[in-house]
């Protein structure tokens, strides 16, 4: 088969050694903060990764994925303000709450295709989005503070920094081997089928529209999953996390790292959030190299930049980052 | 009742104004290669859209192996085994030729809710799926990604997909479509030595192949049958004549 080291393979094994040293590097030169902004990434590539099975796999682009980060978030939020803190209780609850709403929209929305998919999707996640809004006793608009991570008692402490990130990013290491298991299964290759031609999958005997449904739960139970995290991670819950723009961002993820690969979107997660903090930095540097001096407001245009960056990896990348990857190697 | 196995009661479809199938009575009888010949426009499509269940009709009944099958979505008439190929080429393309096959052989193979093992090294569903591809000639062609495939080849993999599903009948929609005349001569020899073990219908309009294979001849004009014998009879059918094969005659020159 493939030979192992192949400019792709050592990408990511270099990216995941990164990430795992991570916070090795923050303790020696005392940038903590760096930690907190890694584990918000490997929360959204998590989510990115579970959006990636139904749009890059399944063929099912979700403009509501981040719907999902809410629903998992305020199942947190909403029993930790009810003085249930226990996460044994938490965080099944909110996989089961997450896995149910991905049932029910899905009965709904795997009726349609194309643009009224996306647009169904949409329509679900700005429900739930107001629904949050609505919440007074939650902190509608303004969110909710949760006073304390989920409780696992003497089995494991969310509450050092650290701790959190390991746990974050063994969760999504776990996440990422799930997924390659899945897509490379029977279920899996039924979902492909079904991406490639749906007309066919039915002809040779496939009933798709089952195995589609079930493809969206594990999907939304994922990035639920993500949502639990993020939660526990801010310490705060508010109908922002699951704001439309953030569905949009998950699928530039997908798009950027790479769609239809299993380690894909976390390539692109780490990308576009790294750029996200760095661009306006380097606008900074840039305007201090070109005039001298910091131009005022100059940073603010950070996405002027990104923009292009992302135009031009979607127009001549085919399979994003990852795609790059992997043609590096025939070549 | 004769002996048949996929039986058609007054089958009717209309879109809108238009009677696409006009009270379509048919018997495919068990064992024969059964051709439906007809003018462009004659309703063929339709209905074989009906008897694979993406159309569903007016009025009608549709038996297989004597159970009503009329309202059965597409992948239960499928499970029963009634398989069919595509006029146009309707495959997975970005899938290997074995994939393809496998595909259609995981389908007759229980459900697909298995999320763990790799599919792709089972070796009994490898296994079925290379035994359809070397009986319709392409074993060496197993591993080539579909979309690399030529035109005569995915035609061969449209059969080999449709037999690879068990099936006790086959439902071919033009499957010398856009073909060459070796590439076509070579199907003509395959689909005699299916016709041994399989019920077919062929829905066809290459001549030549429909005369040399069919034990029966139905034909199709503005959605009704106007005949149905055998090729001999349906040669010399003067009504025939003047609805079809004096098109083709005349274009034979």
């Amino acid at each position: 088969m493939t030979a192992l080291l192949t400019p792709r393979n050592v990408f990511i094994v270099a990216l995941i050694a990164l990430l795992a040293l991570l916070p090795v590097y923050a303790l020696l030169t005392g940038h903590t903060f760096i930690v907190t902004l890694f584990t918000r990434i490997v929360i959204l590539a998590m989510a990115a990764v579970s959006l990636n099975l139904i749009m890059g796999f399944g063929g099912m682009v979700s403009f509501g994925h981040a719907a999902y980060i809410g629903i998992g978030g305020y199942v947190i939020g909403i029993l930790a303000k009810e003085g249930i803190g226990s996460g044994f209780v938490q965080w099944p609850l909110a996989l089961l709450v997450s896995g149910l709403f991905a049932l029910s929209v899905g009965a709904l929305c795997l009726r349609t295709r194309g643009v009224y998919f996306i647009m169904i999707t949409l329509a679900f996640s700005q429900m739930i989005y107001y629904v949050a809004i609505g919440l007074d006793r939650y902190g509608g608009d303004d969110g909710l503070t949760i006073q304390k991570r989920s409780d696992f008692g003497a089995i494991f402490d969310l509450s050092d920094r650290t701790r959190f990130y390991y746990l974050c990013l063994v969760l999504l290491l776990i996440t990422v081997y799930l997924l390659r298991r899945i897509v490379n299964s029977r279920f899996g290759l039924v979902i492909q089928g079904g991406r490639s031609n749906e007309r066919r999958m039915r002809a040779i005997g496939f009933p798709t529209f089952r195995y589609k449904l079930i493809c969206f739960v594990i999907a939304g139970m994922l990035c639920g999953l993500s949502g639990v995290l993020l939660a526990n991670h801010t310490n705060f819950i508010s109908p922002a996390i699951m704001h439309w723009t953030r569905s949009g961002d998950l699928i530039v993820m997908v798009v950027l790292g790479g769609m239809g690969s299993v380690f894909g979107p976390v390539i692109g997660a780490v990308a576009l959030l790294v750029l996200e903090e760095a661009l306006p930095y380097a606008i900074g540097f840039a305007s201090y190299l070109i005039v001298g001096k910091e131009v005022m407001g100059a940073r603010e245009y950070w996405q002027l930049i990104l923009g292009p960056m992302l135009l031009l990896i979607v127009l001549f990348a085919r399979g994003g980052i990852d795609g790059l990857l992997m043609r590096a190697r025939r070549d | 009742m004769t002996d048949a196995l996929l039986s058609i009661e007054g089958l009717t479809k209309r879109f809108g104004g238009v009677v696409a199938s006009d009270n379509i009575v048919l018997d495919v009888n068990r064992g024969e290669l059964h051709a439906i010949i007809g003018p462009n426009g004659a309703g063929k499509t339709t209905l074989i859209g009906q008897l694979t269940g993406e159309l569903a009709p007016n009025a009608g009944r549709i038996r297989f192996d004597g159970a009503d099958i009329t309202a059965l979505p597409v992948y239960r008439r499928s499970t029963l085994g009634l398989a069919r190929s595509f006029q146009i080429t309707s495959l997975f393309l970005d899938f290997t030729a074995l994939d393809n096959v496998a595909l259609a052989v995981q389908a007759h193979d229980g459900h697909s809710f298995r999320f763990w093992r790799n599919a792709r090294s089972e070796t009994g569903l490898r296994q079925a799926a290379r035994a359809a591809l070397e009986r319709v000639g392409l074993g060496a062609r197993a591993e080539v990604m579909v979309a690399n495939l030529s035109h005569g080849e995915h035609r061969q993999l449209e059969i080999a997909m449709a037999l690879a599903t068990k099936p006790r009948m086959l439902l071919l929609d033009e499957p010398m479509a856009g073909m060459g005349l070796e590439e076509s001569a070579r199907m003509v020899g395959m689909l005699r030595e299916l016709k041994r073990e399989l019920t077919i219908l062929l829905i066809e309009h290459d001549m030549e192949a429909v005369f040399a294979l069919a034990d029966r001849i139905s034909v199709l004009v503005y959605g009704r049958v106007i005949a149905t014998g055998a090729p001999a009879d349906i040669r010399a059918n003067p009504e025939v004549r003047t609805a079809y094969l004096g098109e083709a005659e005349a274009a034979h020159g």
